[in-house]
């Protein structure tokens, strides 16, 4: 048997312990399909696959057990799956056109979600369209707030849902349940001055607990929506560790220009010669450097007034 | 007197208002809602017929306008006192039957018990009501159930029907202004429910003895509440109330007064110097439900609560006011068995 490894993989199958047997790999962008979908699935499974499917840990379907010799055939049945998610494919019928940027995942976000701060799944599928197909290895994950549910910190770029909470003083009737809420919850951002809450502006978090505590509606949420922004958080064998807050407050413009931005710092400075052809961001940026690293990430970034930007600190994480 | 109104008109007839009045209505607040991207319906000032939501239940009550949620009642400097001045303007108020049959109960606790509350009556009298006609129930409506579903105390009251204002009008005053900008006069009713689809039987407070104020009924809302208040700042006939001394001096000399809503469910309200009196949520929720249907009506001969179901819009545990009433209905059929 000869099959080019490497486009086998870069169209969403896999190599596997059996000889000859591959597995499917479903992409499925914020995790949301419709389940209109679903009998494609049982389909593929049953008729090409050992009828098993693997739910994976990011957020997609892998349906396992599947002969080369089907793959153009379960390509064919893939492709209405694909328009449906509004994966952006060169050839129809012919599956997917990489696999080096990850499924972007995420939580279920506001439309189930009381603790959302956004509509996760609209904003996976818009990232994905920006960043989806590409080679480049690269992770990134949302989730709905501060909570970070979607462990989006183990991640390259992490995407936290933040709201500004706004407080109508005279709506308050000084019933205390946002800052002890605040205080059990989340960061104690807030003091009473006065029998009215204080926010204190550099330790809030957005996590928008005051707004879902607040019984009188006198806390309420900004109409502009905020993102706390994660940088190189990575699982791995190397050094895993847990991604630094590189911005809070900034906004989704923002963030889709510095995830696009990443890719041209990654082509710049990859080593080729790593194994598989390619280097982790993470592992880029241990290399050359965090300023260099923010400098051409935030290339032609405006970011909100009250954005703010920190350094973030290579050194941490696990070491063997 | 009956008129027509075509939306032009309508919105003129709110402008002339607005000359020397504040109006005030349900109103949309864009992504005010608790969780993101939902909205809050609640009272606000109306100055355009954009502004007024007409086929939605506001979240909260017409009441924080009778009785501000803050509200200034003088300021001190050391043992002078200035009275906070109250904003001249006449005000109108739109609600529907039950708000109405609300403003009696507000009326009946700040004028006619006792000496009558200064704060409200100063502003209670600048004010006039349109009733907003209620051509269907909302989810959790027992208006009829508590007979507030019909009302005639109201200034004017509209309808609006195929894109027209149908306004049925019962003052002098406003009538000419209503007949120059009507396209027809013609009798008008305005629509009362007469189905909720909650239903429900208030039990009648004479039944209600001693035996039910301390049965067991009450002990699940031990675990169940959160004691957040949320059913009585919704309600439009809570009227729980407490006053801070705001100081704007470390001396304390310089200040002022403020009343400020509260709510007999949150922790705290019924703590005096040495004693909390209700500190069991249980506790709580029986005075509450007991005042709407007990202690109120025997003072004033009237119940309390008017059905209008926003505390079980509201509650973020399910909690339903109507199953309590049904679980005090069928505890009273026990005792009688």
């Amino acid at each position: 048997m000869d099959i080019n490894t490497k486009k086998l993989k870069k169209n969403g199958f896999r190599i596997t312990t059996q000889r000859g047997i591959t597995a499917s790999r479903i992409r499925i962008p914020g995790g949301q399909l419709d389940a209109h979908f679903l009998p494609i699935i049982k389909e593929i499974a049953d008729k090409y696959g050992n009828g098993t499917i693997h739910l994976t840990t990011r957020q997609g379907i892998e349906i396992p057990g599947i002969d080369f010799a089907n793959i153009s055939k379960v390509n064919t049945l893939l492709q209405p799956l694909i328009e449906a998610c509004d994966i952006p494919q060169k050839e129809k019928y012919a599956g997917y056109p990489a696999a080096g940027t990850r499924n972007i995942s995420a939580c279920i976000g506001t439309p189930v979600c009381p603790y959302a701060c956004f509509d996760t799944a609209t904003l996976a599928k818009k990232i994905d369209k920006l960043i989806y197909p590409n080679d480049i290895h690269l992770k990134v994950a949302i989730t709905g707030c501060p909570m970070d549910c979607a462990k989006v910190r183990m991640h390259d770029f992490g995407i936290i849902g933040m709201t500004l909470p706004h407080l109508e003083e005279d709506r308050c009737i000084s019933c205390g349940a946002c800052g002890r809420t605040c205080n059990i919850k989340s960061v104690g951002a807030l003091k009473a001055v006065n029998f009215r809450p204080r926010r204190n502006e550099k330790k809030c978090i957005g996590c928008g607990e005051c707004v879902l505590v607040c019984p009188n509606a006198a806390w309420t949420r900004s109409q502009k929506k905020y993102f706390m922004l994660t940088a190189l958080g990575r699982s791995g064998k190397k050094n895993p560790r847990l991604a630094q807050t590189f911005i809070k407050w900034a906004d989704e413009e923002s963030i889709l220009k510095i995830i696009s931005n990443t890719y041209s710092f990654i082509q710049k400075y990859m080593n080729g010669n790593a194994p598989g052809g390619k280097e982790h961001l993470g592992y880029i940026v241990d290399r050359v450097g965090f300023p260099e690293f923010k400098k051409w990430v935030l290339r032609d970034v405006t970011l909100p007034p009250i954005a703010e930007v920190s350094d973030c600190n290579l050194q941490t994480g696990l070491k063997y | 007197m009956g008129f027509v109104l075509d939306p032009l008109a309508f919105e003129t007839l709110l402008k002339q208002l607005n000359t020397d009045s504040l109006i005030y209505g349900p109103k949309l607040y864009k992504n005010g809602g608790v969780f993101a991207d939902t909205d809050c319906c609640r009272y606000g000032k109306i100055t355009s017929r954009a502004d007024l939501v007409l086929d939605k239940k506001s979240e909260f009550s017409f009441k924080e306008i009778l009785t501000p949620v803050s509200q200034t009642m003088f300021y001190f400097i050391e043992d002078e006192i200035k009275e906070a001045s109250v904003q001249p303007q006449n005000i109108y108020i739109f609600l529907r039957s039950c708000d109405l049959h609300a403003v009696k109960v507000q009326d009946a606790i700040y004028l006619q018990n006792g000496q009558p509350d200064y704060y409200y009556a100063k502003i209670r009298e600048k004010v006039k009501f349109i009733l907003i006609g209620c051509p269907s129930s909302f989810e959790n409506c027992f208006c009829v159930a508590m007979g507030t579903n019909k009302t005639d105390a109201y200034a004017f009251s509209v309808d609006l029907k195929n894109g027209n204002y149908y306004i049925n009008c019962q003052n002098d005053e406003l009538a000419p202004l209503c007949r120059q900008l009507a396209t027809k006069e013609v009798p008008v009713t305005p629509s009362f429910v007469t189905t909720n689809t909650t239903s429900v039987h208030c039990p009648p407070a004479e039944k209600i003895t001693r035996d039910i104020a301390q049965s067991k009924l009450w002990d699940e809302y031990n675990d169940r509440c959160l004691a957040c208040g949320r059913c009585t700042l919704v309600c439009p006939t809570c009227t729980c109330f407490t006053i801070q001394d705001f100081f704007y001096s470390e001396d304390k000399k310089t200040g002022e007064r403020r009343r400020i809503m509260s709510s007999c469910m949150i922790d705290g309200f019924s703590k005096t110097n040495s004693n909390n009196y209700r500190p069991q949520k249980s506790q709580r929720m029986r005075f509450k439900v007991l005042h709407k249907i007990k202690y109120f009506k025997e003072k004033f001969g009237f119940n309390m609560c008017v059905g209008c179901g926003r505390c079980d819009d509201t509650c973020p545990e399910y909690i339903s006011f109507t199953e309590c009433l049904k679980k005090i209905d069928d505890a009273i059929s026990e005792v009688r068995k």
